[in-house]
């Protein structure tokens, strides 16, 4: 039996604010381990009642970085927790969390197969943690992001996906918009479908590893549709974020 | 670790008595009903679709689809518990009982455990006993409509007092055997048994 994953109280170091409801915030961890990119954590609140609520955050940041965590969280209408989090918290405070926890929806750099994100939304989390760790590590494996947001406004990590592209000419970051785009916008602009995928993978020099991350139906119809299009089962690996599935 | 840790301004949404005592520690309650699976939703033709019992027992047993639902059925009214805390209160279901299954296979005295496999290659194990006495149970159809691929059809386990990774969506079989073996998520970090009460929800805990 292997040691269990043991509680630890993480102190807030900073809050950033990625997109009007979607924050990101950094925790130092006393007995911090490497996560592997894709793994989460779990956070534990207690009110004075002793009642306690939980949540999953996936980890935004990658292993390389030691001693701490970045974990972002989009403010879910009536969400017990992220209401909490976006504007309960100062930086400096204690919050109970644990982890790293998930074996399945990992990518290491390790793996020299080219890599295939489809992220929707907040979906985009852990697809962010493997797109740091390739950077942290080196790695040139040929990399497609596939990015479906509403609306400008809610692109999490611009700024920062424009500079990763920069650094690595075997990185290509694909937004679509399926609400509203941005002025003189000519890409993407529409649900992701076969046609999409198509063009998105087609470069790619031989068969990707595909990671999936968003809500349900983006996932169901991308897994799908990368099935019919001869991707094979065991590349595909998918994570939901609910209706309230997710973190809440 | 050393003292409780309160979060200051933190006081959680209020439960009636009823609810709070239904909903296992650390879980919340959702009038949704989320999917969570690791890869692409299997579509099992009916036709092609079959539930077997295998191993420890007299003889191996296979029902096709024609068969399975030939059984008799019976109607399920449960709570469930999902291990990334969400807690759906009263799920109706209609399927077929493990007891009624295991009536037929003729049950070897050494087995103690089963592997459940599914379509889709996932796995997962617990003790024979989790499925005795009505607990556990074989689903097809759900609030009254057939269950849908990706909440786990044409069919899938409800073992409601266990973690819902337990309840094997898309189910294809039973192992009957002597010794536990892990299955997927048991071998990736989480709990061997998964009792929701006890918050077992990783090894260790």
């Amino acid at each position: 039996m292997q040691r269990g994953i043991e509680w630890q109280a993480a102190i807030l170091k900073a809050i950033r604010l990625e997109t009007p409801r979607v924050k990101t915030f950094t925790f130092t961890l006393p007995d911090w381990t490497p996560h592997r990119a894709g793994q989460h954590y779990d956070i534990r609140l207690t009110a004075p009642d002793g009642y306690q609520a939980q949540r999953s955050y996936s980890v935004a940041s990658e292993p390389e970085r030691v001693g701490e965590i970045d974990l972002t969280v989009e403010l879910v209408e009536d969400g017990e927790v992220s209401t909490f989090l976006h504007e309960g918290l100062v930086v400096g405070d204690l919050i109970e969390m644990r982890g790293p926890i998930g074996g399945y929806f990992v990518w290491e750099a390790a793996q020299s197969e080219p890599l295939l994100l489809v992220g929707g939304g907040s979906g985009v989390v852990p697809l962010m943690a493997m797109l740091r760790h390739r950077a942290a590590a080196g790695s040139n494996v040929p990399t497609r992001l596939l990015y479906s947001v509403r609306a400008p406004m809610e692109v999490i990590y611009a700024a920062e996906l424009d500079e990763l592209v920069r650094a690595s000419p075997d990185l290509k970051v694909l937004l679509t918009f399926t609400r509203a785009k941005p002025q003189g916008w000519e890409g993407y602009a529409r649900r992701i479908d076969q046609a999409m995928l198509g063009e998105v993978m087609a470069p790619l020099s031989s068969t990707p590893r595909a990671y999936i991350c968003g809500p349900t139906l983006l996932v169901e119809s991308v897994a799908t549709l990368l099935l019919q299009s001869g991707l094979p089962r065991e590349l595909i690996r998918t994570e939901r974020f609910g209706p309230s599935g997710g973190p809440a | 670790m050393a003292g409780q840790v309160f979060s200051r301004g933190f006081f959680g949404k209020r439960r009636t008595p009823e609810q709070g005592q239904r909903t296992p520690p650390g879980q919340y309650i959702t009038p949704d009903f989320p999917v969570l699976s690791v890869g692409p939703t299997p579509r099992i033709p009916l036709g092609e679709w079959n539930f077997y019992i295998k191993g420890l027992n007299q003889k191996p047993v296979q029902w096709s689809w024609d068969d399975f639902i030939q059984l008799p059925a019976k109607s399920f009214k449960v709570d469930i518990h999902c291990v990334t805390k969400w807690t759906k209160l009263d799920t109706e279901w209609e399927g077929v009982s493990v007891d009624t299954l295991l009536s037929k296979v003729g049950l070897d005295s050494r087995a103690s455990y089963v592997t459940v496999f599914s379509y889709g290659d996932y796995t997962t194990n617990l003790p024979l006993a989790d499925l005795m006495n009505d607990q556990a149970f074989i689903a097809y159809r759900y609030g009254g409509q057939p269950l849908a691929p990706e909440h786990g059809g044409p069919a899938r386990l409800v073992v409601p007092h266990l973690y819902l990774w337990k309840s094997a969506k898309w189910v294809n079989g039973f192992q009957m055997m002597e010794h536990d073996i892990s299955g997927f998520w048991e071998s990736l970090g989480y709990h061997n048994y998964g009792d929701p009460w006890k918050e077992q929800r990783y090894q260790g805990d």
